[in-house]
């Protein structure tokens, strides 16, 4: 049975080092994570830096859209084949505003699929939690295992948690 | 910074979120009535759409007038949002982040009313769907994709969706905000939204890089839109005055020019109407007409080498239309009204720092820009059509009617209400942007003097 801990900090470097105190007592990095209102630099609290694939999204999306997009432009044009001003049918410079638009937006619309999916969300069931952590609290957050919770507990109230949280 | 002053994180909550928490006094009244001037503008809509384009002033030759100009004003107004969105986020520039909200927002809603006007002016709307959709199959008709009005709506779909999923992604972690400060059915829809935001280093992260990548990606798109609205008018050789290769550029610079104005409309408001003095400072009106003055500068002179290009050749049509625009009536007297509402007293203003650091002046500076810059797309689309030309067998001038007067005032209305509306529910001001900006902010004293200062991370 799995136990989940939070603590709380009003003040960075406190939250900083109840993640020190956590590495201390044997937890993995990856087991605990820190939340805040606002971004901090990265690695401010010496946690586990995120790794990420989220440029792999937009190449994807735009090879997506310009692939749709020519066999939109192609496929209209030959189906209705009308010979205009004496121009080729297939008339690339006027296929090319399609072909970008539609690969710009296809483009868009993954990086936000990505941006969505690479920070695990949505999140159906967040776990514990504290409002406060919007009004400027820091929170350090660790699942662990019920026999281990109570070493935790200990981890974050040495560094200065100010409230202590179980779910 | 030089005006900022520290300010919590729970204050901050509370005053920007005074739009949400507690809503205004003057926010019901003023919705109802934009709501009446709204509703009898659709009512008006309505009665065009059933007695048909006759009830316009649009007659041949003039058959673009008012809604195209318009259409072409409020897609000009949307650049706004990612000009100041993404070029300030991508170069850091610090005092972006009270206006980024309200820009993009400022985006979603001039584009959604720019749309509306090709669709009010083809007079059938539904009849136009394939522009859209490949849909006519018992014709074998498909969109012709070699004319720019299919590149305009796809150009501007792009556009409206790209801004709009921009707007979503920067608001997560405010929603997460809004979802721990409510109750009830505003904490079930508050949670639906921000998606189980936690606000871990995990979606920080993605947060910054993310809003850094669409940044990127929405840049051309911005300038790609203007240049397109620009080719329904540049592709078409019969018409003088339109047919010109500089306007690409001269259409997107002209768009900065009124978007970034709008903007300083909408932030003065803002400050006014939220109470907002802490967060939306004089700086930064000071920061945005200094941008200002560079842009409409640079506008200017596409102004001038358009006038330029088509003297020059000394083509008689051309010369003629030139005369008509500036010297006769009544488009001379729009000709001169433009040119000074649109550059010499706004920018004749800005270069006083007294009027940059002075909300009220910045304010009626930033409503003369779009005087000027509604007058000029006004005096582009018109007059060449409106030139007698040999072979037009109807020649007609055009004199917009009252219905049509009324839609562009409806169009005011609708914007304001739908941003009005929008404050209601969500915040106009990014709360993180501001939390953020005072977790960075700080003070290095430089011999006698103390400076203020931001700490910035490095890439």
């Amino acid at each position: 049975m799995s136990k989940s801990v939070l603590g709380l900090y009003s003040d960075p470097n406190q939250a900083a080092d109840a993640m020190d105190a956590l590495k201390g007592a044997g937890f993995p990095l990856g087991t605990f994570d820190v939340l805040t209102g606002t971004p901090y630099p990265e690695g401010a609290f010496g946690e586990h830096v995120p790794q990420h694939r989220l440029f792999r999204f937009p190449a994807f999306g735009a090879i997506i859209g310009f692939t749709l997009a020519i066999f939109l432009t192609a496929a209209t044009q030959i189906a209705y084949p009308l010979v205009t001003g004496g121009k080729p049918i297939l008339s690339l410079f006027a296929m090319l505003v399609i072909l970008y638009e539609m690969s710009m937006l296809s483009a868009v619309i993954s990086t936000v699929v990505g941006i969505v999916i690479e920070s695990r969300l949505p999140n159906v069931n967040p776990g514990i939690y504290d409002n406060r952590i919007t009004e400027g609290l820091i929170g350090v957050v660790i699942t662990t295992d019920d026999d281990k919770s109570d070493t935790a507990i200990d981890a974050l109230n040495s560094a200065g948690a100010m409230e202590i949280k179980q779910a | 910074m030089q005006q900022r002053r520290t300010i919590d994180q729970i204050h901050t909550n509370r005053v920007l979120l005074n739009g949400q928490l507690d809503t205004p006094k003057w926010w019901a009244p003023t919705v109802i009535v934009l709501g009446i001037i709204v509703a009898i503008g659709f009512f008006m809509i309505g009665i065009m759409v059933n007695k048909g384009l006759g009830v316009t002033g649009l007659s041949r030759p003039v058959y673009w007038g008012l809604f195209i100009t318009t259409f072409v004003f409020w897609v000009g107004i949307s650049h706004a949002g990612i000009m100041i969105s993404a070029i300030l986020r991508l170069s850091q520039a610090e005092w972006r982040r009270p206006v980024t909200r309200a820009a993009e927002l400022l985006t979603v809603f001039s584009l959604l009313t720019a749309l509306m006007f090709p669709l009010m002016h083809a007079g059938r709307p539904w009849r136009i769907i394939y522009f859209i959709l490949p849909y006519d199959f018992a014709r074998g008709i498909m969109p012709n994709i070699r004319s720019p009005l299919i590149w305009d709506p796809v150009a501007i779909s792009t556009y409206l969706t790209g801004s709009t999923l921009f707007l979503y992604i920067a608001l997560l972690p405010d929603l997460g905000n809004l979802r721990d400060r409510t109750t009830g059915w505003q904490n079930a829809l508050y949670t639906i939204l921000s998606l189980g935001w936690r606000g871990n280093p995990r979606q920080w992260k993605l947060q910054t890089v993310g809003g850094i990548l669409l940044s990127a990606l929405m840049l051309p798109i911005f300038v790609s839109v203007h240049s397109i609205v620009s080719w329904d008018f540049a592709v078409t050789p019969a018409v003088e005055g339109w047919h010109s290769t500089i306007f690409a550029p001269y259409f997107v610079i002209g768009a900065v020019h009124s978007g970034v104005s709008a903007v300083v409309t909408m932030m003065a408001l803002m400050r006014w109407l939220w109470k907002w003095e802490d967060f939306i400072r004089p700086e930064h009106f000071d920061a945005l007409a200094r941008l200002l003055i560079v842009v409409a500068t640079g506008w200017l002179a596409f102004t001038f080498l358009e006038l330029i290009f088509a003297v020059y050749g000394l083509d008689a049509p051309e010369l003629a239309l030139r005369e008509l625009q500036i010297f006769q009536w009544p488009w001379n007297i729009l000709f001169i009204t433009f040119v000074i509402t649109g550059y010499i007293i706004p920018v004749g203003m800005w270069l006083q720092k007294s009027v940059r650091n002075n909300i009220a002046l910045m304010f009626w500076s930033s409503l003369f820009v779009n005087i000027g810059m509604w007058l000029e797309r006004f005096l582009i689309i018109v007059p060449g059509l409106a030139r007698k030309t040999p072979f037009v067998y109807t020649w007609e001038s055009y004199r917009p009617s009252g219905l049509e007067w009324f839609i562009l005032f409806w169009s005011l209305a609708w914007v304001t209400f739908l941003m009005l509306l929008f404050s209601r529910f969500f915040p106009l001001v990014p709360l993180f942007e501001q939390k953020e900006s005072q977790t960075f902010s700080d003070s290095i004293k430089i011999g006698r003097v103390k400076v203020p200062a931001i700490v910035r991370e490095a890439d």
